[in-house]
């Protein structure tokens, strides 16, 4: 296994099947990550986006194909999974912060506890994450006293403070009102513009539009078409990519 | 309480496979740790409405007022006032009567509480270690760890005590000191067992009543198995358990008579005792009023805490 | 063939001299081992243990029935605009809910039964309410009071929404309550009532208490009989789990069939 250089893809997914019982939820995905792009995958319900994700994440056991991070084989069953999950941080739908602890110390539980980190430093990291975010002054709210906005921020500076390579983002925008929506695509934004790799699930074809760098079309678990965003919604090739477009544009 | 898109998950019951507003499936089904079950399994056990809303399931207790205390009153004093008409004229009046026992009914009734605490604090250790061996990964554990719970919590709880005061030694000796075993501590540790199972199912399912999202965003920010149970889940648990844990200590309360069957001498045995040697039958109705209205008296009040603590957590 | 005036059924034992080969084979095991299974090998032992197996039954069935029939009658009246009515079902419950039912039992049976004597033939009194007449009251009330709360739980729990939808297709109150509010209240609350059918199952045992001849009684009788008392007790733990166990998988596939799809929570 050669040494990754950052000429290569980041996140090389080839091929990858999936099938939950008797659905084929991922049929043969390919995919592919450069350092610093913004790969956003959208596509119809039951697409299998964020099983995707997931599976890039090691939290779900794919049944064939390869996904490397940074070189490494994600399903390899020697893997330690702990330092992938350091190296790709996630952000799910319906941000999952831990109740029990306020805002601030659900960012900080992470880097104290997994990556063994001093919590002085800790403590000034996540709040300069909170500051980022533009969450500052909740630091010491519980998750129960923040809106849904507010919280999936939270959640992504939680995910932020384990300084990942890459971030995954699962449909962040899809259970928050739509007021709510602009300001976690603002943070989801800057972050890229700093130059951190993300992929997107999303169904926001907008943002998709303005912060892509290429667009991945799935439907029933392959990649139908993909490229970069201006190509793509002006002239989609495919016919299920344009019959979609025209659905939701 | 129809739950918002932006309420905390932890709110809302956990249903995996539920359809998201986006279709895709809300979680997938291969997990890491064991399937949280699809329900929130709430089975509770000696009359125990251990469902997660202990409200909804019978702890509902309505406020004492003044008006209820005269009414209970009133029925004491009725009850008496018949035990007195069919008194003898010459014996002392049935109030005179349950004054001079309350002292010592009162030391029977303590070694009761003191048997309630005692167990639910042995029961609820054991029951801890119990749940967790019940969540456990490894199935040989999660095996035998299932049948114990299954077993006691399948025993009637006389049976257990009977086992326990006719099989336990009368005392151990361990090594040179001899540890004597005595009867209330006997039975005791027969109702710990009880308590034991109980407080095991209750464990497990408040873990699995926690959303299946916080083991993912958990083990998503690459905290171990042990770490996400320490810091993230069983905290979040306690709270959920404490009002199903208070209505058990309740029906444990009231199930610490049973030892009077097996010959400890509380306060059930003392009622007998006394009725035996004042050996009168208009005592009968108001004695074991009395001793009722005690239990009452001490139960009531927990059961209003408990559902006023349930409110206040506000877990459905 | 009569079971003599010891046990207090009236039973008739099963032609079990068929059984013999299985009876030999425990008191060879008593002869080996000496684990003294009585129960199996002596036919006096066998029929009274036999017996107080069917008493036990016999208590569980009539109190599961009562209970559950005090449970809905309570509900509805729970549910009446009569308010003496609601308070006096509330101190019902409350009472039986926070005492023991030990005490309830020996209430029942010392005292409100030490009022309720007739003469009987030998112009002595004797009590009118038998013992076991006692005990199966006492503990229906008991579990009662557990199932009023659960159904009232249960028809709280059915959506304000779904009862207009039915005013608004007009079902009258009665027919509303009959044809959408109980069957969908029951499936809501059947978890819960199948739990504390399960505890009142479990709390028959205390009968023991006032001398009814159930299985735990004649087990203590046999086992200061013979002397054999770990393999009585062992026996009589198998044999509660067993039955107990029995009723929760029972109870446990009626409720995977009644659920409802995506309602009830799954």
């Amino acid at each position: 296994m050669a040494a990754w250089t950052p000429d290569q893809p980041l996140v090389c997914i080839r091929d990858v099947h999936l099938a939950f019982g008797k659905v084929q939820v991922l049929n043969g995905m390919s995919l592919d990550v450069m350092q610093g792009g913004v790969v956003c995958i959208i596509g119809p319900s039951g697409a299998g986006k964020s099983t995707l994700l997931r599976c890039v994440n090691a939290l779900v056991p794919i049944d064939r194909g390869s996904i490397l991070v940074e070189g490494q084989e994600v399903h390899d069953v020697k893997l330690d999974k702990l330092q992938l999950r350091r190296k790709v941080g996630m952000v799910f739908q319906q941000y999952n912060l831990f109740p029990h602890r306020t805002a601030l110390e659900n960012i900080m539980m992470a880097p104290i506890h997994v990556l063994k980190r001093p919590r002085g430093e800790v403590e000034a990291e996540a709040r300069a994450l909170m500051r980022k975010v533009r969450l500052e002054g909740k630091e010491d709210s519980y998750p129960g006293e923040l809106s849904g906005g507010q919280q999936q921020r939270v959640a992504i500076a939680r995910s932020l403070a384990m300084q990942p390579d890459i971030m995954l983002f699962d449909e962040v925008t899809a259970a928050l009102d739509p007021e709510t929506v602009k300001e976690v695509l603002v943070t989801i934004r800057e972050l890229a513009e700093e130059g951190m790799t993300c992929m997107i699930v999303t169904h926001e074809m907008g943002f998709a539009r303005e912060i892509a760098d290429e667009i991945y079309f799935t439907d029933r678990g392959v990649v139908v078409e993909h490229g970069p965003p201006a190509e793509f919604f002006a002239n989609a090739r495919d016919p299920r990519t344009r019959q979609f477009l025209s659905q939701i544009l | 309480m129809i739950p918002n898109a932006t309420d905390l998950p932890v709110l809302k019951p956990f249903r995996p496979g539920a359809p998201l507003p986006g279709g895709e499936l809300a979680c997938a089904p291969t997990f890491r740790f064991p399937s949280p079950h699809s329900r929130s399994e709430w089975r509770g056990e000696g009359n125990l409405d251990t469902c997660a809303s202990a409200s909804a399931w019978g702890a509902s207790a309505p406020p004492l007022t003044p008006a209820h205390a005269v009414v209970l009153v009133m029925a004491l004093a009725i009850a008496i006032g018949i035990g007195q008409a069919a008194a003898a004229p010459a014996a002392p009046s049935i109030l005179a009567t349950l004054i001079k026992w309350t002292p010592l009914l009162a030391q029977g009734f303590a070694l009761n509480i003191a048997m309630s605490f005692l167990a639910m604090g042995i029961g609820t250790v054991l029951g801890f270690v119990l749940g967790l061996a019940l969540i456990s990964l490894h199935r040989p554990v999660r095996g035998v760890a299932w049948f114990l719970t299954e077993f006691f919590r399948n025993s009637p709880w006389l049976v257990l005590l009977f086992y326990c005061m006719l099989l336990l030694p009368f005392e151990l000796r361990i090594g040179d000191t001899i540890v004597p075993l005595p009867g209330w501590m006997k039975s005791t540790l027969g109702l710990s067992l009880a308590v034991m199972a109980n407080v095991a199912e209750l464990v497990r399912g408040a873990v699995n009543s926690i959303p299946f999202g916080q083991w993912e965003a958990a083990e998503a920010l690459a905290f171990t198995r042990l770490q996400t149970l320490r810091m993230v889940i069983l905290p979040q648990c306690i709270k959920r358990m404490t009002p199903p844990w208070m209505n058990l200590y309740a029906i444990l309360t009231v199930g610490t008579p049973l030892a009077s069957v097996v010959g400890v001498s509380e306060a059930m045995t003392l009622t007998g005792d006394i009725l035996a040697a004042e050996n009168r039958s208009e005592l009968l109705v108001p004695m074991y009023l009395y001793l009722l209205l005690w239990f009452f008296l001490y139960c009531y009040p927990i059961a209003r805490f408990t559902v006023s603590l349930e409110r206040r957590f506000q877990v459905r | 063939m009569r079971v003599g005036p010891l046990t207090d059924s009236c039973y008739t034992i099963p032609r079990m001299t068929d059984l013999n080969p299985i009876w030999d084979w425990f008191r060879t095991l008593h002869d080996t081992t000496g684990i003294n299974l009585t129960i199996f090998y002596d036919p006096f032992d066998r029929a009274r243990f036999f017996n107080g197996f069917l008493t036990s039954l016999r208590l569980m069935t009539v109190c599961l029935v009562a209970s559950v029939v005090i449970g809905v009658v309570g509900a509805w009246v729970q549910r009446a605009r009569f308010s003496p009515l609601r308070a006096l079902t509330q101190g019902y419950i409350q009472f039986f809910r926070n005492t023991p039912p030990l005490v309830q039992l020996y209430f029942f049976y010392f005292a409100l039964g030490s009022y309720l004597r007739v003469t009987g033939p030998t112009g002595l009194t004797v009590p009118a309410v038998s013992n076991f007449t006692w005990a199966a009251i006492g503990l229906s009330l008991y579990a009662g009071a557990f199932n009023i709360e659960i159904f009232r739980a249960g028809i709280e729990a059915v959506p304000r929404e779904t009862i207009e939808a039915a005013e608004a297709l007009g079902y009258s109150r009665l027919k509303a309550y009959v044809y959408i509010i109980l069957p969908l209240a029951f499936r809501i609350s059947l978890p819960a009532l199948n739990n504390n059918l399960v505890n009142l199952v479990k709390t028959t045992t205390i009968a023991y208490a006032i001398a009814v001849p159930e299985m735990l009684y004649v087990a203590n009788q046999i086992w200061s009989d013979e002397l054999n008392v770990p393999e009585m007790m062992n026996v009589l733990l198998v044999i509660y789990v067993s039955l107990v166990g029995l009723l929760v998988l029972v109870m446990g596939r009626w409720e995977r069939a009644m659920r409802v799809p995506g309602y009830t929570p799954s």
